[in-house]
Protein backbone atom coordinates (compact mmCIF):
# COMPACT_ATOMS: atom_id res chain seq x y z
CA UNK A 1 0.00 0.00 0.00
CA UNK A 2 1.18 3.52 -0.98
CA UNK A 3 -0.55 4.76 2.26
CA UNK A 4 1.97 7.32 3.77
CA UNK A 5 4.03 8.19 -0.14
CA UNK A 6 2.29 11.77 -0.32
CA UNK A 7 3.89 14.05 1.91
CA UNK A 8 4.63 17.30 1.79
CA UNK A 9 7.02 19.37 3.88
CA UNK A 10 6.53 22.91 4.86
CA UNK A 11 8.12 25.05 7.35
CA UNK A 12 5.93 26.04 9.84
CA UNK A 13 6.79 29.51 10.41
CA UNK A 14 4.82 29.71 6.76
CA UNK A 15 1.41 29.02 8.82
CA UNK A 16 0.29 32.43 8.96
CA UNK A 17 -0.24 33.27 12.42
CA UNK A 18 -1.86 36.83 12.25
CA UNK A 19 -4.50 35.57 10.07
CA UNK A 20 -7.68 36.59 11.89
CA UNK A 21 -11.55 35.85 11.65
CA UNK A 22 -11.50 32.56 10.73
CA UNK A 23 -15.31 32.97 11.45
CA UNK A 24 -15.70 36.01 9.64
CA UNK A 25 -19.31 37.23 11.00
CA UNK A 26 -18.32 40.88 9.58
CA UNK A 27 -16.88 39.60 6.65
CA UNK A 28 -13.21 41.00 6.34
CA UNK A 29 -14.33 43.67 8.72
CA UNK A 30 -11.83 45.53 10.91
CA UNK A 31 -15.17 44.92 13.52
CA UNK A 32 -16.84 42.06 14.37
CA UNK A 33 -19.27 40.80 16.75
CA UNK A 34 -18.27 37.73 19.73
CA UNK A 35 -21.00 35.03 19.20
CA UNK A 36 -20.42 34.38 23.13
CA UNK A 37 -20.84 37.66 24.43
CA UNK A 38 -22.36 39.82 22.09
CA UNK A 39 -20.16 42.98 22.32
CA UNK A 40 -18.05 44.11 19.27
CA UNK A 41 -14.61 43.18 18.83
CA UNK A 42 -12.25 45.36 17.30
CA UNK A 43 -10.29 42.69 15.33
CA UNK A 44 -6.64 43.46 16.37
CA UNK A 45 -7.60 43.12 20.34
CA UNK A 46 -8.62 39.23 19.75
CA UNK A 47 -4.96 38.61 19.81
CA UNK A 48 -3.03 35.63 18.26
CA UNK A 49 -5.03 33.11 20.36
CA UNK A 50 -7.97 34.80 18.71
CA UNK A 51 -9.91 35.35 21.86
CA UNK A 52 -12.53 37.85 22.86
CA UNK A 53 -11.35 40.37 25.17
CA UNK A 54 -14.31 40.68 27.23
CA UNK A 55 -15.66 37.57 28.23
CA UNK A 56 -12.24 35.14 27.10
CA UNK A 57 -14.83 33.06 24.36
CA UNK A 58 -12.59 31.09 22.45
CA UNK A 59 -13.42 32.17 18.53
CA UNK A 60 -13.19 29.55 16.29
CA UNK A 61 -9.61 29.29 14.27
CA UNK A 62 -8.85 27.53 11.43
CA UNK A 63 -6.11 24.19 10.92
CA UNK A 64 -3.49 25.88 9.95
CA UNK A 65 -3.80 28.73 12.38
CA UNK A 66 -3.90 25.83 14.88
CA UNK A 67 -1.05 23.89 14.09
CA UNK A 68 0.67 27.02 14.76
CA UNK A 69 -0.23 27.88 17.79
CA UNK A 70 0.63 24.55 19.06
CA UNK A 71 3.42 23.19 17.34
CA UNK A 72 6.95 23.52 17.66
CA UNK A 73 8.00 26.90 15.39
CA UNK A 74 11.33 25.83 13.92
CA UNK A 75 11.06 22.27 14.04
CA UNK A 76 8.94 21.72 10.73
CA UNK A 77 5.28 20.41 10.24
CA UNK A 78 5.57 16.80 7.79
CA UNK A 79 1.94 17.58 6.16
CA UNK A 80 0.04 14.09 5.25
CA UNK A 81 -2.03 13.37 2.09
CA UNK A 82 -2.52 16.92 1.35
CA UNK A 83 -3.71 16.88 -1.65
CA UNK A 84 -6.61 14.05 -1.13
CA UNK A 85 -9.81 15.29 -2.54
CA UNK A 86 -13.41 14.44 -1.82
CA UNK A 87 -15.39 12.79 -4.56
CA UNK A 88 -18.99 12.70 -5.45
CA UNK A 89 -20.22 9.32 -4.24
CA UNK A 90 -24.01 9.87 -3.94
CA UNK A 91 -23.65 12.04 -6.90
CA UNK A 92 -25.21 15.09 -4.62
CA UNK A 93 -26.36 17.97 -6.93
CA UNK A 94 -23.59 20.64 -6.63
CA UNK A 95 -21.88 18.93 -4.13
CA UNK A 96 -18.56 19.36 -6.67
CA UNK A 97 -19.52 23.17 -6.94
CA UNK A 98 -20.13 23.61 -2.88
CA UNK A 99 -16.54 21.78 -2.67
CA UNK A 100 -14.69 23.93 -4.89
CA UNK A 101 -16.20 27.03 -3.00
CA UNK A 102 -14.80 25.94 0.27
CA UNK A 103 -11.48 25.02 -0.88
CA UNK A 104 -11.44 28.44 -2.80
CA UNK A 105 -12.38 30.07 0.62
CA UNK A 106 -10.19 28.00 3.14
CA UNK A 107 -6.94 27.04 1.02
CA UNK A 108 -8.16 23.35 2.15
CA UNK A 109 -9.23 20.53 -0.22
CA UNK A 110 -10.84 19.31 2.98
CA UNK A 111 -12.22 19.49 6.66
CA UNK A 112 -8.81 18.27 7.91
CA UNK A 113 -5.36 18.67 8.10
CA UNK A 114 -2.96 15.89 9.30
CA UNK A 115 0.67 15.54 9.72
CA UNK A 116 3.91 14.70 11.73
CA UNK A 117 5.30 17.57 14.11
CA UNK A 118 6.74 17.88 17.18
CA UNK A 119 5.93 19.94 20.29
CA UNK A 120 8.02 21.18 22.66
CA UNK A 121 10.49 18.45 20.84
CA UNK A 122 8.06 15.41 20.89
CA UNK A 123 7.21 13.78 17.88
CA UNK A 124 3.69 13.94 17.79
CA UNK A 125 1.30 13.22 15.19
CA UNK A 126 -1.14 15.88 15.12
CA UNK A 127 -4.50 16.34 12.79
CA UNK A 128 -6.57 19.46 13.17
CA UNK A 129 -10.09 19.88 12.20
CA UNK A 130 -11.33 23.14 10.14
CA UNK A 131 -14.93 24.17 10.80
CA UNK A 132 -14.76 26.64 8.13
CA UNK A 133 -15.08 23.64 5.43
CA UNK A 134 -18.23 23.00 5.63
CA UNK A 135 -18.68 23.21 9.06
CA UNK A 136 -15.86 20.71 9.63
CA UNK A 137 -18.09 17.58 8.32
CA UNK A 138 -16.58 14.36 8.16
CA UNK A 139 -16.77 12.62 4.82
CA UNK A 140 -14.31 10.12 3.23
CA UNK A 141 -11.24 12.54 3.32
CA UNK A 142 -11.61 13.49 7.17
CA UNK A 143 -12.07 9.74 7.64
CA UNK A 144 -9.08 8.08 5.55
CA UNK A 145 -6.49 11.07 6.57
CA UNK A 146 -7.60 10.55 10.21
CA UNK A 147 -7.08 6.49 9.61
CA UNK A 148 -3.77 6.84 8.03
CA UNK A 149 -2.49 9.66 10.11
CA UNK A 150 -3.67 7.40 13.17
CA UNK A 151 -2.26 4.04 11.47
CA UNK A 152 1.04 5.89 11.12
CA UNK A 153 1.10 6.79 14.77
CA UNK A 154 0.29 2.98 15.45
CA UNK A 155 3.11 1.84 13.19
CA UNK A 156 5.88 4.68 14.28
CA UNK A 157 4.91 4.02 18.03
CA UNK A 158 3.97 7.79 18.09
CA UNK A 159 1.21 9.88 20.10
CA UNK A 160 -1.96 11.28 18.31
CA UNK A 161 -3.43 14.88 19.25
CA UNK A 162 -6.69 15.40 17.21
CA UNK A 163 -8.13 18.92 17.53
CA UNK A 164 -12.03 18.55 16.63
CA UNK A 165 -14.63 21.16 14.71
CA UNK A 166 -17.09 19.69 13.45
CA UNK A 167 -20.89 19.70 13.25
CA UNK A 168 -20.76 16.03 12.81
CA UNK A 169 -20.83 13.55 9.78
CA UNK A 170 -21.40 14.66 6.13
CA UNK A 171 -24.35 14.39 4.74
CA UNK A 172 -23.80 14.89 1.02
CA UNK A 173 -21.57 11.60 1.22
CA UNK A 174 -24.52 9.56 2.82
CA UNK A 175 -23.51 6.40 4.39
CA UNK A 176 -20.05 6.29 3.27
CA UNK A 177 -19.95 9.22 6.18
CA UNK A 178 -21.24 7.01 8.73
CA UNK A 179 -18.66 4.15 7.69
CA UNK A 180 -15.96 6.60 8.49
CA UNK A 181 -17.30 6.95 12.33
CA UNK A 182 -16.11 3.08 12.50
CA UNK A 183 -13.27 3.31 10.59
CA UNK A 184 -11.20 5.83 12.66
CA UNK A 185 -12.62 3.99 15.82
CA UNK A 186 -11.41 0.88 14.66
CA UNK A 187 -7.76 2.34 14.17
CA UNK A 188 -7.85 4.15 17.56
CA UNK A 189 -8.41 0.51 19.01
CA UNK A 190 -5.47 -0.82 17.30
CA UNK A 191 -3.25 2.68 18.24
CA UNK A 192 -4.28 2.05 21.86
CA UNK A 193 -3.36 -1.73 21.73
CA UNK A 194 -0.18 -0.41 21.50
CA UNK A 195 -0.24 1.65 24.29
CA UNK A 196 0.18 4.38 22.73
CA UNK A 197 -1.41 7.86 23.70
CA UNK A 198 -4.51 9.77 22.11
CA UNK A 199 -5.73 13.11 23.12
CA UNK A 200 -8.36 14.70 21.37
CA UNK A 201 -8.77 18.43 22.44
CA UNK A 202 -12.51 19.29 21.55
CA UNK A 203 -13.12 22.66 20.07
CA UNK A 204 -16.41 24.66 18.79
CA UNK A 205 -18.48 22.93 17.66
CA UNK A 206 -18.26 19.41 18.04
CA UNK A 207 -20.90 17.52 17.49
CA UNK A 208 -23.62 14.25 15.76
CA UNK A 209 -20.90 11.56 14.29
CA UNK A 210 -17.56 13.22 15.65
CA UNK A 211 -18.70 13.45 19.23
CA UNK A 212 -19.96 10.14 18.91
CA UNK A 213 -16.91 8.13 17.25
CA UNK A 214 -12.85 9.47 17.84
CA UNK A 215 -13.83 12.94 19.92
CA UNK A 216 -14.94 10.68 23.27
CA UNK A 217 -12.37 7.71 22.38
CA UNK A 218 -9.47 9.60 23.97
CA UNK A 219 -7.30 8.40 26.72
CA UNK A 220 -7.23 12.10 28.27
CA UNK A 221 -10.32 14.50 26.28
CA UNK A 222 -9.19 18.16 26.89
CA UNK A 223 -11.69 20.78 25.52
CA UNK A 224 -11.54 24.30 24.88
CA UNK A 225 -14.07 26.63 27.16
CA UNK A 226 -17.64 26.91 25.98
CA UNK A 227 -17.36 25.14 23.39
CA UNK A 228 -20.86 23.42 21.70
CA UNK A 229 -19.99 19.59 22.25
CA UNK A 230 -22.82 17.11 22.01
CA UNK A 231 -24.38 14.19 20.12
CA UNK A 232 -27.84 15.47 19.40
CA UNK A 233 -28.26 18.93 17.75
CA UNK A 234 -30.37 21.52 20.05
CA UNK A 235 -33.03 21.99 17.46
CA UNK A 236 -33.32 18.19 17.13
CA UNK A 237 -33.49 17.88 20.97
CA UNK A 238 -36.26 20.53 21.30
CA UNK A 239 -38.07 18.62 18.59
CA UNK A 240 -37.81 15.76 20.22
CA UNK A 241 -38.75 15.93 23.74
CA UNK A 242 -40.90 19.40 22.91
CA UNK A 243 -38.97 21.51 25.94
CA UNK A 244 -36.73 24.28 26.16
CA UNK A 245 -32.63 22.92 26.80
CA UNK A 246 -31.54 24.23 29.90
CA UNK A 247 -28.75 27.37 30.17
CA UNK A 248 -25.38 25.70 29.44
CA UNK A 249 -26.47 22.15 27.95
CA UNK A 250 -24.34 20.95 25.68
CA UNK A 251 -20.95 23.00 26.61
CA UNK A 252 -17.62 22.16 27.90
CA UNK A 253 -18.96 22.87 31.22
CA UNK A 254 -21.40 20.93 31.22
CA UNK A 255 -19.29 17.65 29.81
CA UNK A 256 -17.10 18.31 32.43
CA UNK A 257 -19.62 18.04 34.97
CA UNK A 258 -21.03 15.43 33.79
CA UNK A 259 -17.83 13.38 33.87
CA UNK A 260 -17.15 12.96 29.82
CA UNK A 261 -13.79 14.91 29.68
CA UNK A 262 -11.17 15.29 31.73
CA UNK A 263 -9.96 19.37 31.59
CA UNK A 264 -10.76 22.24 30.09
CA UNK A 265 -7.99 24.71 28.85
CA UNK A 266 -7.45 28.04 27.56
CA UNK A 267 -6.41 28.03 24.63
CA UNK A 268 -3.49 30.15 25.30
CA UNK A 269 -2.41 27.33 27.87
CA UNK A 270 -3.00 24.55 25.41
CA UNK A 271 0.77 24.35 24.22
CA UNK A 272 1.97 23.69 27.86
CA UNK A 273 -0.46 21.40 28.76
CA UNK A 274 -0.31 19.20 25.99
CA UNK A 275 3.35 19.36 26.35
CA UNK A 276 3.48 18.26 30.04
CA UNK A 277 0.69 15.04 28.73
CA UNK A 278 3.03 13.93 26.36
CA UNK A 279 5.97 13.94 28.95
CA UNK A 280 4.29 12.21 31.35
CA UNK A 281 3.29 9.51 28.49
CA UNK A 282 6.87 8.97 27.50
CA UNK A 283 7.85 5.46 26.90
CA UNK A 284 10.61 5.01 29.64
CA UNK A 285 14.04 4.29 28.64
CA UNK A 286 15.62 1.25 30.48
CA UNK A 287 18.31 0.73 28.28
CA UNK B 1 -40.79 0.93 -6.35
CA UNK B 2 -39.61 4.02 -4.72
CA UNK B 3 -36.46 4.23 -2.14
CA UNK B 4 -39.51 6.24 0.12
CA UNK B 5 -41.73 3.34 -0.66
CA UNK B 6 -38.88 0.85 1.06
CA UNK B 7 -38.81 3.43 4.21
CA UNK B 8 -42.41 2.80 4.21
CA UNK B 9 -42.30 -0.60 4.76
CA UNK B 10 -39.33 -1.13 6.70
CA UNK B 11 -40.79 1.06 9.62
CA UNK B 12 -44.33 -0.35 9.05
CA UNK B 13 -45.63 -0.87 12.71
CA UNK B 14 -47.04 -4.82 11.83
CA UNK B 15 -43.32 -5.20 10.59
CA UNK B 16 -42.11 -8.15 13.29
CA UNK B 17 -39.77 -6.81 15.65
CA UNK B 18 -36.25 -7.95 16.92
CA UNK B 19 -38.12 -10.24 19.75
CA UNK B 20 -40.05 -12.04 17.21
CA UNK B 21 -36.96 -12.88 15.22
CA UNK B 22 -35.26 -13.97 18.02
CA UNK B 23 -37.95 -16.40 19.20
CA UNK B 24 -38.14 -17.26 15.90
CA UNK B 25 -34.82 -18.50 15.33
CA UNK B 26 -33.39 -19.50 18.57
CA UNK B 27 -33.64 -21.71 21.21
CA UNK B 28 -33.60 -21.19 24.75
CA UNK B 29 -33.30 -17.47 24.75
CA UNK B 30 -33.28 -16.27 28.19
CA UNK B 31 -32.87 -12.39 28.03
CA UNK B 32 -30.63 -10.79 30.26
CA UNK B 33 -31.19 -7.22 31.86
CA UNK B 34 -29.28 -3.90 32.76
CA UNK B 35 -26.21 -1.76 31.83
CA UNK B 36 -25.09 -2.06 35.71
CA UNK B 37 -24.37 1.42 35.98
CA UNK B 38 -27.56 3.23 35.28
CA UNK B 39 -30.59 0.92 34.47
CA UNK B 40 -32.34 -1.37 31.80
CA UNK B 41 -32.84 0.57 28.68
CA UNK B 42 -35.91 -1.55 27.26
CA UNK B 43 -35.16 -0.34 23.53
CA UNK B 44 -32.43 -3.19 24.05
CA UNK B 45 -33.08 -7.03 23.97
CA UNK B 46 -30.51 -9.41 24.67
CA UNK B 47 -29.30 -12.49 26.17
CA UNK B 48 -27.92 -15.82 25.88
CA UNK B 49 -29.45 -18.38 23.82
CA UNK B 50 -28.96 -21.83 21.59
CA UNK B 51 -29.03 -22.22 17.87
CA UNK B 52 -28.22 -25.35 16.51
CA UNK B 53 -26.42 -26.99 19.39
CA UNK B 54 -24.02 -23.90 19.91
CA UNK B 55 -24.43 -21.13 22.44
CA UNK B 56 -25.07 -17.37 20.99
CA UNK B 57 -25.23 -14.45 22.56
CA UNK B 58 -28.05 -12.04 20.89
CA UNK B 59 -28.54 -8.47 21.15
CA UNK B 60 -31.72 -6.26 19.15
CA UNK B 61 -33.26 -2.84 19.09
CA UNK B 62 -36.60 -2.88 20.19
CA UNK B 63 -39.43 -1.50 18.69
CA UNK B 64 -42.87 -2.06 20.22
CA UNK B 65 -46.03 -3.96 18.33
CA UNK B 66 -48.18 -1.59 19.74
CA UNK B 67 -48.66 1.68 21.51
CA UNK B 68 -48.82 0.64 25.01
CA UNK B 69 -45.01 -1.30 24.15
CA UNK B 70 -43.48 1.59 21.56
CA UNK B 71 -44.02 3.41 24.87
CA UNK B 72 -42.20 1.16 27.06
CA UNK B 73 -39.52 0.72 24.04
CA UNK B 74 -39.49 4.16 23.21
CA UNK B 75 -40.01 3.45 19.69
CA UNK B 76 -36.36 1.33 19.53
CA UNK B 77 -34.81 4.99 20.50
CA UNK B 78 -31.58 3.20 22.63
CA UNK B 79 -30.48 5.32 25.74
CA UNK B 80 -26.74 5.76 26.14
CA UNK B 81 -27.50 3.12 29.12
CA UNK B 82 -28.96 0.95 26.15
CA UNK B 83 -25.38 0.83 23.99
CA UNK B 84 -24.14 0.27 27.43
CA UNK B 85 -26.13 -2.89 28.16
CA UNK B 86 -25.34 -4.33 24.54
CA UNK B 87 -21.23 -3.43 25.42
CA UNK B 88 -21.45 -5.82 28.47
CA UNK B 89 -23.75 -8.71 27.09
CA UNK B 90 -20.89 -8.39 24.15
CA UNK B 91 -18.21 -8.26 26.51
CA UNK B 92 -19.78 -11.47 28.21
CA UNK B 93 -20.14 -13.06 24.96
CA UNK B 94 -16.34 -12.60 24.35
CA UNK B 95 -15.37 -13.89 27.84
CA UNK B 96 -17.14 -17.30 27.29
CA UNK B 97 -16.06 -17.44 23.36
CA UNK B 98 -19.71 -17.03 22.02
CA UNK B 99 -20.73 -15.72 18.69
CA UNK B 100 -22.64 -12.61 19.01
CA UNK B 101 -25.72 -12.04 16.59
CA UNK B 102 -27.12 -8.31 16.38
CA UNK B 103 -30.58 -7.06 14.87
CA UNK B 104 -31.17 -3.48 14.12
CA UNK B 105 -33.98 -1.63 13.97
CA UNK B 106 -34.13 1.98 14.92
CA UNK B 107 -34.69 4.86 13.49
CA UNK B 108 -31.95 6.64 15.24
CA UNK B 109 -30.19 7.17 19.17
CA UNK B 110 -32.63 9.08 21.35
CA UNK B 111 -31.84 12.87 21.28
CA UNK B 112 -32.65 14.12 24.64
CA UNK B 113 -31.65 16.13 27.81
CA UNK B 114 -30.94 12.58 29.88
CA UNK B 115 -29.05 11.20 26.83
CA UNK B 116 -26.47 13.88 26.28
CA UNK B 117 -26.29 14.10 30.20
CA UNK B 118 -25.28 10.47 30.37
CA UNK B 119 -23.18 10.74 27.09
CA UNK B 120 -25.22 9.17 24.58
CA UNK B 121 -22.26 10.34 21.78
CA UNK B 122 -19.30 8.30 24.11
CA UNK B 123 -21.94 5.43 24.39
CA UNK B 124 -22.06 4.96 20.63
CA UNK B 125 -18.22 5.63 20.36
CA UNK B 126 -17.19 3.13 22.90
CA UNK B 127 -19.07 0.86 20.94
CA UNK B 128 -17.86 1.15 17.40
CA UNK B 129 -14.09 1.35 18.66
CA UNK B 130 -15.09 -2.42 21.02
CA UNK B 131 -16.93 -3.92 18.34
CA UNK B 132 -13.79 -3.35 16.04
CA UNK B 133 -11.37 -5.17 18.28
CA UNK B 134 -14.30 -7.85 20.13
CA UNK B 135 -12.50 -11.50 20.16
CA UNK B 136 -15.28 -13.59 19.01
CA UNK B 137 -17.24 -13.48 15.49
CA UNK B 138 -20.40 -10.89 15.07
CA UNK B 139 -23.12 -10.78 12.66
CA UNK B 140 -24.98 -8.20 12.41
CA UNK B 141 -28.78 -7.73 10.63
CA UNK B 142 -30.57 -4.53 9.80
CA UNK B 143 -34.26 -6.19 10.06
CA UNK B 144 -36.48 -2.62 9.87
CA UNK B 145 -34.72 0.92 9.73
CA UNK B 146 -31.25 1.51 10.40
CA UNK B 147 -30.74 4.98 11.46
CA UNK B 148 -27.41 7.05 11.97
CA UNK B 149 -24.66 5.69 14.28
CA UNK B 150 -27.72 4.78 17.07
CA UNK B 151 -27.58 1.62 14.39
CA UNK B 152 -24.08 1.46 13.73
CA UNK B 153 -23.16 1.31 17.44
CA UNK B 154 -24.43 -2.12 16.87
CA UNK B 155 -23.16 -2.93 13.32
CA UNK B 156 -19.12 -3.10 13.64
CA UNK B 157 -19.00 -7.28 12.41
CA UNK B 158 -17.52 -9.36 10.23
CA UNK B 159 -20.77 -9.83 8.38
CA UNK B 160 -23.62 -7.39 7.95
CA UNK B 161 -26.97 -8.45 6.47
CA UNK B 162 -29.72 -6.96 6.08
CA UNK B 163 -33.39 -7.79 5.03
CA UNK B 164 -34.54 -7.10 1.27
CA UNK B 165 -37.23 -4.24 2.51
CA UNK B 166 -34.65 -2.39 5.33
CA UNK B 167 -32.90 0.49 5.15
CA UNK B 168 -29.90 1.55 6.71
CA UNK B 169 -28.79 5.12 6.12
CA UNK B 170 -26.45 8.30 7.69
CA UNK B 171 -29.90 9.71 9.09
CA UNK B 172 -33.40 9.10 8.54
CA UNK B 173 -34.82 10.95 4.94
CA UNK B 174 -36.46 13.54 7.12
CA UNK B 175 -33.47 14.16 9.08
CA UNK B 176 -31.30 14.53 6.13
CA UNK B 177 -33.40 16.56 3.95
CA UNK B 178 -34.21 19.01 7.24
CA UNK B 179 -30.62 19.36 7.19
CA UNK B 180 -29.56 20.12 4.17
CA UNK B 181 -32.62 21.64 2.49
CA UNK B 182 -33.88 22.86 5.98
CA UNK B 183 -37.46 21.05 4.86
CA UNK B 184 -38.40 17.80 6.18
CA UNK B 185 -41.46 17.42 4.23
CA UNK B 186 -39.05 16.84 1.51
CA UNK B 187 -37.99 12.96 2.76
CA UNK B 188 -38.85 11.02 -0.29
CA UNK B 189 -36.96 12.96 -2.77
CA UNK B 190 -33.89 12.47 0.00
CA UNK B 191 -34.82 8.85 0.08
CA UNK B 192 -34.19 8.70 -3.37
CA UNK B 193 -30.28 10.00 -3.31
CA UNK B 194 -29.18 8.49 -0.22
CA UNK B 195 -28.21 4.96 -1.52
CA UNK B 196 -30.57 3.43 1.68
CA UNK B 197 -31.98 0.12 0.17
CA UNK B 198 -30.38 -3.28 0.21
CA UNK B 199 -29.83 -3.20 -3.20
CA UNK B 200 -28.12 0.16 -3.17
CA UNK B 201 -26.00 -1.10 0.13
CA UNK B 202 -24.67 -4.17 -1.27
CA UNK B 203 -23.52 -2.48 -4.72
CA UNK B 204 -21.65 -0.10 -2.01
CA UNK B 205 -20.50 -3.57 0.19
CA UNK B 206 -21.69 -1.83 3.05
CA UNK B 207 -23.54 -5.20 3.79
CA UNK B 208 -22.22 -8.30 2.35
CA UNK B 209 -26.12 -10.22 1.70
CA UNK B 210 -29.64 -9.28 1.15
CA UNK B 211 -31.75 -11.89 2.73
CA UNK B 212 -35.29 -12.38 1.37
CA UNK B 213 -38.48 -11.41 2.67
CA UNK B 214 -41.78 -13.28 0.93
CA UNK B 215 -43.98 -11.74 -1.34
CA UNK B 216 -47.19 -11.36 1.18
CA UNK B 217 -45.20 -9.43 3.61
CA UNK B 218 -42.99 -10.02 6.43
CA UNK B 219 -45.76 -9.76 8.83
CA UNK B 220 -47.77 -12.62 7.37
CA UNK B 221 -44.77 -14.92 7.21
CA UNK B 222 -42.34 -14.61 9.33
CA UNK B 223 -41.08 -17.88 9.06
CA UNK B 224 -40.01 -17.48 5.75
CA UNK B 225 -37.07 -14.73 6.39
CA UNK B 226 -36.42 -16.92 9.64
CA UNK B 227 -36.09 -20.17 8.32
CA UNK B 228 -33.38 -18.62 5.72
CA UNK B 229 -31.44 -16.48 8.22
CA UNK B 230 -31.15 -19.81 11.00
CA UNK B 231 -29.50 -21.77 8.11
CA UNK B 232 -27.23 -18.38 6.67
CA UNK B 233 -26.17 -18.06 10.69
CA UNK B 234 -25.71 -21.95 10.79
CA UNK B 235 -23.08 -21.80 8.07
CA UNK B 236 -21.72 -18.70 8.50
CA UNK B 237 -20.92 -18.91 12.19
CA UNK B 238 -19.26 -22.16 11.47
CA UNK B 239 -17.33 -20.53 8.54
CA UNK B 240 -16.04 -17.68 11.08
CA UNK B 241 -15.09 -20.26 14.14
CA UNK B 242 -13.03 -22.06 11.54
CA UNK B 243 -10.72 -18.66 10.87
CA UNK B 244 -7.95 -17.85 13.35
CA UNK B 245 -8.56 -14.58 15.84
CA UNK B 246 -6.19 -12.97 14.09
CA UNK B 247 -7.44 -13.17 10.74
CA UNK B 248 -11.33 -12.47 12.09
CA UNK B 249 -9.90 -9.07 13.32
CA UNK B 250 -7.67 -8.56 10.66
CA UNK B 251 -10.86 -9.28 8.00
CA UNK B 252 -12.77 -7.21 10.42
CA UNK B 253 -10.43 -4.42 10.36
CA UNK B 254 -10.13 -4.45 6.66
CA UNK B 255 -14.16 -4.62 6.16
CA UNK B 256 -14.09 -1.41 7.11
CA UNK B 257 -11.25 0.11 6.07
CA UNK B 258 -12.00 0.10 2.91
CA UNK B 259 -15.15 2.67 3.16
CA UNK B 260 -14.47 5.97 1.08
CA UNK B 261 -14.18 7.47 -1.73
CA UNK B 262 -11.71 10.64 -2.53
CA UNK B 263 -9.38 11.19 -5.00
CA UNK B 264 -5.50 11.92 -4.80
Amino acid sequence: MNLFKKRIYIPVNSIKEDTFGSVPIVPDGLWLKCPYCGKTIYRKELGKYNVCPYCGGHLRIGAYERLGLVLDKDAGFIEFDKDMKPLNPLNYPEYEEKNKKFQKSTGLYDAIVTGLGKIVGYDTIICAMDSNYIMGSMGSVVGEKLTRAIEYATLNNLPVIVFTASGGARMQEGILSLMQMAKVSAALAKHSEKSLLYVPVLTDPTTGGVTASFAMLGDIILAEPKATIGFAGRRVIEQTIKQELPEGFQTSEFLLEHGFIDKIVSRPELRDVISKILKIHLKPNYS
Amino acid sequence: MSAFDTVKIARDLKRPTALQFINAIFKDFIELHGDRVFKDDKAIVGGVARLSGSSVTVIGIQKGTGLDENITRNFGSVNPEGYRKALRLMKQAEKFNRPIITFINTQGAFCGIGAEERGQGEAIARNLMEMSSLKTPIISILIGEGGSGGALALAVADRVWMLKNAVYSILSPEGFASILWKDPARAKEAADFMKLTSKDLLELKIIDKIIEEPWEGLDKNLDFTAKILKEQLKIEIKALREKSLNLLLDERYARFRKFGDFSE
